[in-house]
Order: structure tokens, then sequence, then C-alpha cells
């Protein structure tokens, strides 16, 4: 098979095989982490999305229909492009993409989106809503439901409506209705606040279309699961481009949803290291990041037991990033497992950083990575020093920049 | 101090609902929360839950978002959580905490539940705690004396109502409708029968709360809940208030027209 055949799916790449044990548990746990955190009112809707999903995903039809949107209409296989220019600055360590920025909206975020709009159909539900923090979920949920003639609303925090303003113009040009959220700290973690409180009261016709791999179980399951073809597309790819799996598999982590994406395939590689890279915004010192992994505790947030940014009682510290789709102070359950289980290192790169990144891939290969994934490529570069000439690095590179003009012309004052 | 179970043997015998009133700590301001549940007290409310103050209250709608914000920029801490149920003990009231889980998760189970016995506290209503992780709080409770009290929703199938039931102690919370706390015109129809199967499953007192806001609907509740619960509508008026005193009296008006509303 070459890089460019299709991938079929089968059930075991959307159910991941079940050999590590890093399915969550019937309690929707990965070891500690995980669970359901929510008002009883959502506990029959999670039942059941979670039962609607055991069948959909064991079910050929779906998978093929899901598989036939993912070809024709979101661009899957997405390539792999080596760069060898931008990696002579990692110490000339083999640096390979996966193109996750070539994907119909420009961003791996359709993946999940067609699979769960699919879903929703399923459910016979005809209302999606979402959270959204860089608007690059927002705009594939927008998207997906523009193709399946769904209603769709957005929640987006204020802040992040301006400093995203094309990604809103996009999801209303698409037929969605964004609505600004301007309490807390008016950013990725109050739109999902606010997003639970419309599914709460209209969950009766509507499906919450959970963009990353944190929530109440079972989203952190089924969001990996339709991220997953990352990974499975860029394991086969790699092995097709260097004769063998890489040294290591670099990600960055916001809520995780990418970084499960295409970690999942190598969980049972234990010759390839895993390295997610949180926003480290204005660095540790200044208090400004959203260093969930590193910096955080075990608390609850979301519905979720995982890592959060809290203060010594529980209350939840606002994040910092640069990218506002890595702002968020908590991490999805599974990346908190992977973290406590060594299976997976999670490290901290600063906003400066990232647009070092940034303008490094532009200028070096002719491609302008989203500031999320420019937090990959600058962990990369640090990971490239570090295992040397020898070592070949696959970086997710999760979404394309066109968005991050705005940031990029105030920061570089282009 | 006064138990759950005499609060609603009283108001059996007196052949009326109980009323339970919310109000979060530090809101208005530290010692405003305890003169207003306090005023609460004298016009009629029987138990006083005492809201915990949460940076990311996901069920909670606009009205009590907007006070616990307040109360969290006036730097409310668990220890003025504490402080606020010891001086509204003192009023008479049977007096709950209610809190989402994190910040207990945080201070820690057991020295949550041994502070807020010593308070004068007689149990906590957890509304993102379901019977699945209730358990380390389930011992916390019982060790320390404390009642626990979980939801209920319209969405609940027997099963799950069964299952919640048998966590609380003191009282089941019937979530009257599918939504966000806050006041509402009418209460929700859902409510009704939601009690009806609830009390098919436990013989605890079930308490019904979302959107209740007035006399006449406190009144149509009692007709078929063994308690009554307010939470946006005093809220409401202490944040409509233009000073604190004016405040205070509005509060122990609404009061007393709840008061009589549950003795229709």
């Amino acid at each position: 098979m070459t890089a460019t055949e299709g991938i079929p799916l089968t059930p075991a790449d959307l159910d991941g095989g079940r050999v590590y044990g890093d399915d969550p548990d019937v309690l929707g746990k990965f070891g500690v982490f995980g669970g359901r955190y929510v008002p009883e009112a959502l506990i029959p809707a999670l039942d059941e999305v979670a039962a609607e999903y055991e069948k959909a995903k064991n079910d050929l039809e779906f998978l093929r229909e899901f598989d036939h949107l993912l070809r024709t209409y979101a661009g899957r296989p997405t390539t792999l492009t080596e760069v060898p220019r931008f990696a002579e600055h990692a110490g000339g360590a083999r640096i390979v993409l996966k193109r996750e920025d070539l994907t119909h909206t420009g961003a791996h975020k359709i993946n999940n989106v067609l699979g769960q709009a699919l879903l929703t159909k399923r459910l016979g539900k005809t209302r999606v809503i979402a959270e959204t923090g860089a608007g690059q979920h927002g705009v594939a949920t927008a998207t997906a439901a523009a193709l399946m003639g769904l209603e769709c609303v957005i929640y987006m925090g204020a802040v992040d409506c301006e400093r995203q303003a094309l990604n809103v113009a996009r999801m209303k040009l698409l037929g969605a209705t964004v609505v600004p959220v301007s309490n807390g700290s008016q950013t990725l973690k109050d739109a999902i606040n606010e997003a639970f409180r419309d599914w709460v009261t209209n969950v009766d016709h509507t499906h919450y279309l959970f963009g990353t791999v944190a929530g109440p179980h079972p989203f952190p399951e089924i969001v990996r699961d339709f991220a997953r073809i990352i990974g499975v597309e860029a394991r086969r790819q790699i092995q097709e481009l260097t004769c063998r799996l890489p040294d290591a598999v670099a990600a960055a982590v916001g809520g995780g949803s990418n970084a499960i994406g295409i970690f999942h395939a190598f969980i049972n590689d234990p010759g390839v290291r895993l390295y997610g890279f949180e926003a480290g915004g204005r660095g540790v010192e200044s208090g400004e990041h959203a260093l969930t992994l590193t910096q955080g505790s075990i608390g609850v947030l979301h519905g979720s037991r995982t890592y959060v940014l809290q203060d010594d009682e529980g209350q939840t510290i606002e994040s910092h990033s640069i990218s506002a789709g890595l702002d968020y102070p908590g991490v999805g359950p599974e990346h908190a497992w992977l973290k406590d289980s060594g299976r997976a290192t999670y490290q901290g790169v600063t906003d400066d950083e990232a647009m070092q990144a940034f303008a490094l891939l532009a200028r070096t290969e002719g491609i302008i990575p989203a500031i999320e994934s420019s937090h990959a490529l600058a962990g990369a570069l640090r990971l490239g020093r570090e295992l040397g000439p020898e070592a070949t690095i696959l970086v997710n590179l999760s979404g394309r920049g066109d968005k991050d003009m705005g940031t990029a012309m105030k920061y570089f004052n282009l | 101090m006064t138990t759950l179970q005499a609060v609603f043997e009283k108001a059996r015998a007196e052949d009326r609902a109980a009323l339970v009133g919310y109000l979060p700590a530090g809101f208005p301001t530290k010692e405003g929360a305890v003169a207003a549940a306090t005023a609460m007290v004298e016009a009629g409310c029987d138990v006083i839950e005492i809201g915990l103050p949460y940076s990311d209250p996901l069920m909670d709608g606009p009205t009590i978002q907007d006070a616990v914000h307040r109360s969290l920029t006036n730097g409310t801490r668990i220890a003025d959580v504490l402080r606020t149920v010891e001086g509204v003990a003192r009023s008479g009231a049977a007096t709950l905490v209610m809190t989402y889980w994190n910040p207990i998760d945080r201070y820690g189970a057991e020295r949550f539940a041994r502070d807020l016995a010593s308070a004068g506290g007689v149990g906590t209503i957890t509304p993102d705690l379901t019977p699945e992780e209730a358990g380390p709080w389930l011992t916390a409770s019982e060790e320390a004396g404390l009642g626990t009290v979980f939801l209920v929703a319209p969405s609940s199938t027997d099963d799950r109502i069964a299952r919640v039931a048998e966590c609380c102690t003191g009282f089941v919370y019937a979530a009257s409708l599918m939504g966000v706390t806050g006041a509402r015109e009418s209460v929700s129809v859902a409510a009704e029968g939601l009690v009806k199967r609830t009390k098919s499953h436990t013989d605890l007192p079930v308490c019904v709360g979302l959107g209740v806001g007035t006399g006449a609907q406190a009144a149509e509740v009692a007709g078929y809940a063994d308690g009554v619960i307010v939470g946006s509508a005093f809220i409401r008026r202490l944040l409509d208030a233009p000073d604190e005193a004016t405040g205070l009296r509005s509060v122990r008006e609404l009061a007393a027209e709840l008061a009589r509303g549950v003795r229709r």
C-alpha cells in the first residue's frame, strides 16, 4: 500500500484494538481519570450517546459512511511531508509532518465532527451545539451541520470571538448561530459551561458535539476514536517513507484531541516515544499559561476527573495562551492517564517558542501552521536536539495558520 | 441543631410543605449572606442551603452565576462558607451546603465533612456528583453524621431514581425541569410526575427545586411535594435592591410570601 492509497477503516481502527488496556472501563475511567461528574439530568443523554456509539462502531454500514466522508469530503488520507530545511534547526533529526492542515476546513477537527454528526443522525436528533476556542471546532461543526442539514449553535468565548473574528464569519456563513459567551474568563472553558447549560435544556432534540477528548464519558472515548484515523494513517505512511517506526511522535495538547488522535495508533509500540506539548504561555513563572498536565493538579472539570489548573480550594485558574485552541485549564482524562502511567511525556512550549517555530516553518518550508500546531513544531525542534541526528520525529501538523494571521501581524509587526 | 428529619416531621404535623431557601455564601457580602439567610429563616424558611461559590457553575442560570461571580470576586473562601453555615445554623434552620464536587474533592472529603459538621451544617447537596462517583463522599458524610442529598431530573429513568434515592439521606432533590437554575413564569408540568415516580422508590421526603419563585408557585408545588426549594428569586431580590437594607427587607417579604404559599 502506498501513502496515497485509501486506508479503509475497520471496527478495530475505531475501537483501538483493546490491547493496551487503554479503553475506559464501564464507568468511563482511564485508571482513576475520567468518569462522569454531571447533573443527573444529563445521565440519560450520556447513556443514550454511549449506547448508540457502541452500536455504531461495530456497524460496518456506519463505518463505511464515515470512511466515505473522510475520503470524499474531508480529503483523507492526508499526506506526510518531510521538512529537511526546518529540521536543520533541530540538529539534523528527520522531521516528518502529518498534514492535517490539508483537510477540509483546515484542521484535524473535521474528523471528529463528521463522525459525531453521523452519530447525531443515528440518534434521531436535529440540532447540534458545540463549544469552540480557536473557532476551528466551531467551523468544523458548522460545516458538518450544513452538510447534513442539522441546526447548529456554537458557543464561543467573547474574547475568542474577537481573537478569531474570521472564524466567526465562517461559521455564520455556514449557517450556524454563534453565541458569544461573556461570563467568566470569556474563553473556551466558559463556552463549554454554556454549551452544557444549553444541552441540559434542549437535550431531547440536541446532540452536544463535543470538540475534544475531555468532558464526561463517553466523549473522551468517542472523540478519540474519530480522531484516531490520524495516527492509523500516519503509522502506515511513516513506515513506507522511512521503513521503520518513528522514534518520537509530537503533538500539541490543549484538550488533547489531535494528540490522542496521532498517539493512539502508536501506544502499543514501546519504541515510539510520545510527546505532548502544552501551551506555556508567558512562562511557568508568569502564572499565565495553560500547563495543565505539567503544572496542574488532579481535580474535576467539565464532568471529568483529570489534571486541572486550580487553586488550593478547587477554583479553576484561568489559562493563558497565544493560541486560542490551547487556552484551556483542563485536559482529556486519557492524557492524564498516559502521563501518570509514564507512556507519554508532556512538556511546555511558550508563546514565543511557538511563534518562532511558526515563522520558521513558513520560511523554510512554505507551510504556515496553526499556532496550536506550532507548539508541537517547537517541541520537535527541542526533541531533535535531544534525540540526535539519527532520530525521526513525526509531528502532527494539526491545522493551518490562515486563521492566525491577525495574531501573527501583531506579533511580528507584519 | 435542627435535623432535616425534624424539619419534615414538623411540616407534616402542620400539614404543609417545608420551605427551603438557597443563597451563596459571600453574597451580597460575607456578612450580608448571613443576614439575608437569617431574615429568610425568620420569615419562614425551614431549611437553608448555603451555596459554595465555584468558578464553573455549569448547572446554574444567569442569576446564580452573577451572584457566585460577585461572591468569588469578594474573595470568598471555604472558611467563609463554613462561617456562614455557622451563622445561619444559629438562627435555628437546618443548614446545608450546596456545592459542585471539585471544591470538596480538593479540600478533602473527610476534612470537609468534619469541618461542615462542626460548623453546625446538617449535610450537603451535590448536583454534579453521581451515585457512581459518590462512594468516598457517602462514607465521609456518614462518619461525620451529615446528610447527603442528590438530584433526580425529569429525564431520570426509574432505575436511576432508585439508585440516586438510595444515596440520599434527609431528602431527595427533584429538579422540576430540564434546564438550569432560575425563576420561571410557571412551574414545569414535569415536576409532579417526577415527585410521584420518586416517591414510589423511597420513603424520604421529596423537595422540588428549579423555577419556583412566587407564593402561588410554592402553593402549587406544596400540593404534591414535601418541600419547595427557592434560590434565584431570593438572589434576584438582592441583586435588584439599591442597598443592602432594602434587599434584606425584600428577601424577608419574599420568604413570608413563600411561607404562606407552602401553608395554603
